[in-house]
């Protein structure tokens, strides 16, 4: 079973070998909207990636509001 | 048929295969220019699709299949008037009546027709895909329905063909809470009959339409008929209450605030 900081880790990972940015420049509580410079479609991609990735079903719906990776990586890890 | 190249779509055959490429950024939005050029394609069809043995419908852009309708055409044309009336709903009617004749005719056509989805294949993005007789998605496809959210329902006929095509349980998941899928999740659920690479879709979509094209032609024209009939009086009455909905004043604020909203998630519900 992953912690919450493996999970974010992987994910910041994941984020930044997507969008083709250094992994160090990103970090837990930052906006990812902001941080990657993403529009909704590519944040959808992610989605997609982190589904794919952690084998798990996340409905958007649940991911309103959410915009930093430290969230994200709670609603991850409440469905591993 | 002789191949086209059109502002938003273009179709071409590639051993023996109808293939219709979608091309209008930024993710292949169905307005009237590209409502037109789908009319354009299915009278071409009609009158000189015979020889094809299959068709698969692909999108040339990186974001995905198709976001849907273009909602901001819809908004400039049927809302953003001084006072709202009932020109808009009827412009609506005319819109829907003539992608469902598009839409039907891609989903009775007499050869196999197979989507090549990824990425996006939202609202009416995902009512194009089900048209076709199968669904080839990479691992970035999503999806969704995300209508209720304006107010509205699919126009494009998705509720009857996905109530043709699979279980009330993901149907009504799907359409009350609007959330997106993906490839995986709608394979599992019996949308999608392959789930490839990201990038592969096409190419599968190739191989898998050469090994139809095997067969007797006549012969797997009598296995779609008699396995996939058009749900004609379903998509006639959610035209019905599409355009009921539509003169909802929820709808117009609705597409207002998709519009002009800033929000860094307007596809989402």
């Amino acid at each position: 079973m992953r912690t919450l900081a493996q999970t974010t880790d992987e994910i910041l990972t994941l984020a930044a070998q997507q969008f083709k940015v250094a992994r160090e420049t990103l970090s837990p509580n930052d906006d990812f909207f902001k941080t990657l410079g993403i529009d909704s479609l590519q944040a959808l991609s992610l989605l997609t990636r982190l589904e794919n990735h952690f084998h798990v079903e996340l409905p958007d719906y649940e991911l309103q509001g959410v915009s930093d990776f430290c969230t994200l990586a709670g609603r991850i890890q409440a469905r591993l | 048929m002789i191949p086209f190249d059109g502002r938003t779509i273009s179709w071409q055959e590639h051993d023996g295969a109808i293939e219709l490429s979608l091309h209008r950024r930024p993710c292949n939005e169905i307005g009237s220019e590209t409502l037109a050029e789908l009319e354009s394609f299915a009278e071409v069809m009609r009158i000189s699709g015979g020889n094809a043995h299959a068709l698969i419908v692909h999108s040339e852009i990186p974001a995905g299949f198709c976001a849907g309708a273009d909602l901001r055409e819809l908004y400039r044309r049927t809302c953003q008037q001084p006072v709202r009336s009932g020109s808009g709903v009827a412009e609506v009617r005319d819109f829907l009546v003539r992608i469902h004749a598009v839409f039907n005719a891609i989903d009775d056509a007499p050869l196999v027709t197979v989507a090549a989805v990824h990425g996006v294949a939202f609202g009416g993005g995902f009512e194009f895909a089900l048209t076709a007789d199968l669904i080839v998605a990479d691992r970035t496809a999503r999806f969704a329905f995300p209508e209720l959210r304006l107010g509205l329902i699919p126009g494009f006929g998705g509720i009857p063909r996905l109530k043709r095509d699979l279980g009330n349980g993901i149907v009504r998941d799907m359409l009350f809470t609007g959330r997106s899928i993906n490839a995986t999740k709608a394979q599992t659920a019996g949308l999608v009959s392959q789930v490839v690479a990201e990038g592969e879709a096409l190419r599968v979509a190739r191989a898998l339409v050469s090994q139809v094209g095997k067969f007797d032609l006549n012969t797997v024209r009598a296995a779609k008929k008699f396995i996939k009939a058009v749900p004609q009086a379903e998509l006639l009455r959610e035209i019905e209450i599409f355009c009921k909905l539509f003169e909802s004043p929820a709808v117009a604020a609705g597409l207002r605030q998709f519009v002009e909203s800033d929000s860094p998630l307007p596809y989402l519900p």
